[in-house]
C-alpha cells in the first residue's frame, strides 16, 4: 500500500485538520468529526445535514456552505457515522425551521440516523425529516436486497435541496424537493481497479489487469458482473442502457448529466466518458441541460466512473443554478 | 442472574469478540464491507473501559449503559443492531434479569430496527432458535449451541438484508459475520450465567 498519510489510524482526524486549515470559513468539531457551515445555525433556514463513511470526498464535507450543506458528519471509512455526530450536527444547524437528513440508503446509515433522529425528537422541540437517496440501478431486486444504494445522486440531492433550503423553504418543501430528485436520478457506476481501505492495507477485491467490474458501489462492493476491459464507447453503452431503460428521460427539460470519478481516474477520461454519453443520449431523444464533470463521489482510489441522469424541471434546473460556496462546488457566489 | 453476573457476561463476549477479531473481519470481507470484527472491538473495548470507569449498580442500568456505548462507538449496522437489542434488554430487565425474558426483549428490537426475519442471513438466525431454547426452559448451555447451529445454518443462505444482499446467490456458502458474533454473545452466557459457571 502507497498512499499520503501517517498512521492509518488516524487518517480521518488528520484529513479533517487539512480541511479545517484549507477552508477557515467552515466550523470542525473533532470530537464528533462533523464540518459545519461557518455561519450556522442560520436563523429560520431548514438546516441540511448528511454525513456517512469516509473515503468518499469531496463527498460529504466538501459539500458544507451556502447554498448546500449546513453540516456534514465523518464516520470511519466506508462505515456510517453513529447518532452522536449526527445529533450533534443537527444540533449546531438548527436556525428554528427544522433540519432535513439526506441519508444514503445503506443498512448502517439509516438505522443511525434512525436513531439520531429519536434521539434529538426525545430531547428537543426540533423538527427533524429524514429523505433516503436510493439511485442505483445496479441493484436490481429491492425485495431480496437492502434497497437500491444511495450514490451519484446525492451530490444533486445536495445541491439542490440546498438552494431550496436557501430560499428560506419550509421544511416539507424542502424535503419534497431532495424526494423529487432522488426519485428522477439513476445512477450506474463501474470499476477498473479496486480500492484500499487504509486500515485494511490491501485491496478491497481482487480484479485482474484484463477485467472491469459493471455496476460496482462505492465501498468495493461488487457490481452486476465482472467482464473484460473494453473501451469507452462500450462502457458508456454499459453504464447509460440500464438507466435509460429504467426510466423515462426523454421530453421535458432534459437532463441533468453527471459523470462521476472514483478517485484515481483522471478528468480527461472523465470528459472522454462525458462524450461518450452524450453522444448515447442524443441517439436516445435525450436532451443534455445541465452537465457536472468529476470526482464528487468517489471510492477512495478506485479507478472507474459512475454516470448519474437526472430528469429535470424548472424548478430543478433553476435550483441547480442556484449560487454555491462549498469547498468542492463553487459557482455565482 | 444480577449485576455482577451480567457484568462477567458482557466482559466474557468483549473477550471473544477480540479473540475473534480477525475472523470476523474475514468472514465480513467475504460478503460485507469486513470491518465487523475492528467495529465490535471497538464498541465492547469501549463498553468494559465504561463499566470499569463508573460500574452500573442494577441490571437495568448495566444493560442500557452496553446499549448506549454500542450505539456510540461500533457505527455501520452493528452499532444500532446490538446497541438496540441491549437497550431492549434494559427496558425488560426487573431487578433480577431471566435471561429467556431479555434476550427477547432484545430479539424483538434487533428485528424492529433491522426488519430481518430469520432465513435473511442475519444476527437474527443466531438469536432467534437460542430465546426459542431458553423460553422452552432449556439451559442456557443448549441455548448457545442452538445459537451455534443456527449460525452453521446462515452459510447456504442468500444474504436480503445488509451489504451482503448485493451479492444475492453469491452470498451462499458463507458463514454471516453477524450471526457469528451474536452466536458468541450466547456462548459467553453459557460461560458465565450457565449452570458451569
Amino acid at each position: 500500500m502507497k498512499k499520503l498519510i501517517n498512521d492509518p489510524a488516524n487518517v480521518i482526524t488528520d484529513a479533517l485538520h487539512g480541511f479545517a486549515a484549507a477552508h477557515p470559513e467552515l466550523r470542525v468539531d473533532y470530537d464528533n468529526r462533523v464540518v459545519v457551515r461557518g455561519d450556522a445555525p442560520v436563523r429560520g433556514k431548514v438546516g441540511l445535514v448528511s454525513g456517512g463513511g469516509s473515503g468518499h470526498e469531496p463527498l460529504h464535507a466538501g459539500f458544507v456552505g451556502p447554498g448546500m450543506l449546513d453540516a456534514a458528519c465523518a464516520g470511519e471509512v466506508f462505515t456510517s457515522p453513529v447518532p452522536d455526530q449526527m445529533v450533534a450536527a443537527t444540533r449546531a444547524v438548527d436556525g428554528g425551521a427544522g433540519v432535513l437528513h439526506i441519508v444514503k440508503n445503506y443498512t448502517g446509515d439509516v438505522m443511525n440516523f434512525e436513531i439520531a433522529a429519536e434521539m434529538v425528537a426525545a430531547d428537543s422541540g426540533t423538527e427533524v425529516v429524514a429523505v433516503v437517496v436510493d439511485d442505483d440501478v445496479a441493484v436490481q431486486d429491492s425485495l431480496y436486497t437492502a434497497g437500491r444504494r444511495g450514490v451519484g445522486a446525492t451530490v444533486l440531492v445536495e445541491k439542490i435541496a440546498g438552494a431550496a433550503a436557501e430560499e428560506g423553504r419550509p421544511l416539507d418543501e424542502v424535503a419534497a424537493v431532495a424526494r423529487k430528485v432522488n426519485s428522477y436520478g439513476r445512477s450506474m457506476g463501474l470499476a477498473l481497479t479496486s480500492c484500499t481501505v487504509p486500515a485494511a492495507g490491501r485491496p478491497t477485491f481482487d480484479l485482474p489487469d484484463d477485467q472491469m467490474e459493471v455496476g460496482i458501489g462505492i465501498h468495493g462492493e461488487p457490481g452486476r458482473r465482472r467482464v473484460p476491459v473494453a473501451p469507452a464507447n462500450e462502457i458508456a453503452e454499459m453504464l447509460v442502457s440500464p438507466i435509460l431503460s429504467d426510466l423515462d428521460f426523454t421530453g421535458g427539460d432534459g437532463v441533468i448529466v453527471f459523470v462521476n470519478g472514483m478517485g484515481a481516474t483522471p478528468l480527461i477520461e472523465l470528459y472522454l466518458m462525458f462524450n461518450e454519453v452524450s453522444q448515447l443520449l442524443a441517439k436516445a431523444g435525450v436532451e443534455v441541460a445541465r452537465s457536472l464533470v468529476g470526482p464528487y463521489i468517489t471510492s477512495l482510489d478506485m479507478a472507474g466512473c459512475s454516470v448519474t441522469l437526472l430528469k429535470a424541471d424548472d424548478e430543478i434546473l433553476r435550483l441547480w443554478d442556484a449560487p454555491v460556496r462549498t469547498p468542492a462546488l463553487r459557482r455565482g457566489a | 442472574m444480577d449485576t455482577a453476573a451480567l457484568t462477567a457476561w458482557i466482559r466474557e463476549f468483549a473477550r471473544l469478540i477480540a479473540q475473534e477479531k480477525q475472523r470476523l473481519t474475514e468472514l465480513d470481507s467475504a460478503i460485507g464491507d469486513g470491518d465487523h470484527g475492528v467495529n465490535m472491538d471497538r464498541g465492547l473495548t469501549a463498553v468494559v473501559s465504561a463499566l470499569e470507569a463508573e460500574p452500573p449498580d442494577s441490571p437495568s442500568a448495566l444493560l442500557k449503559k452496553v446499549g448506549m456505548t454500542l450505539i456510540s462507538k461500533v457505527g455501520g449496522a452493528s452499532g444500532p443492531l446490538y446497541g438496540t437489542a441491549f437497550l431492549r434488554m434494559a427496558a425488560a430487565a426487573g431487578d433480577s434479569v431471566e435471561l429467556g425474558k431479555v434476550l427477547r426483549a432484545g430479539l424483538d428490537g434487533v428485528t424492529a430496527r433491522g426488519k430481518a426475519e430469520p432465513g435473511d442471513k442475519t444476527m437474527v438466525d443466531a438469536l432467534t432458535p437460542a430465546v426459542a431454547v431458553l423460553e422452552g426452559g432449556g439451559s442456557i448451555e443448549d441455548a448457545a449451541r442452538a445459537a451455534d447451529e443456527g449460525r452453521d445454518a446462515t452459510i447456504p443462505m442468500v444474504a436480503r438484508k445488509g451489504r451482503a444482499s448485493y451479492l444475492g446467490e453469491r452470498s451462499a456458502g458463507h458463514l454471516d459475520p453477524g450471526a457469528t458474533s451474536a452466536a458468541l454473545l450466547l456462548r459467553a452466557a453459557a460461560t458465565t450465567l450457565g449452570d458451569g459457571a
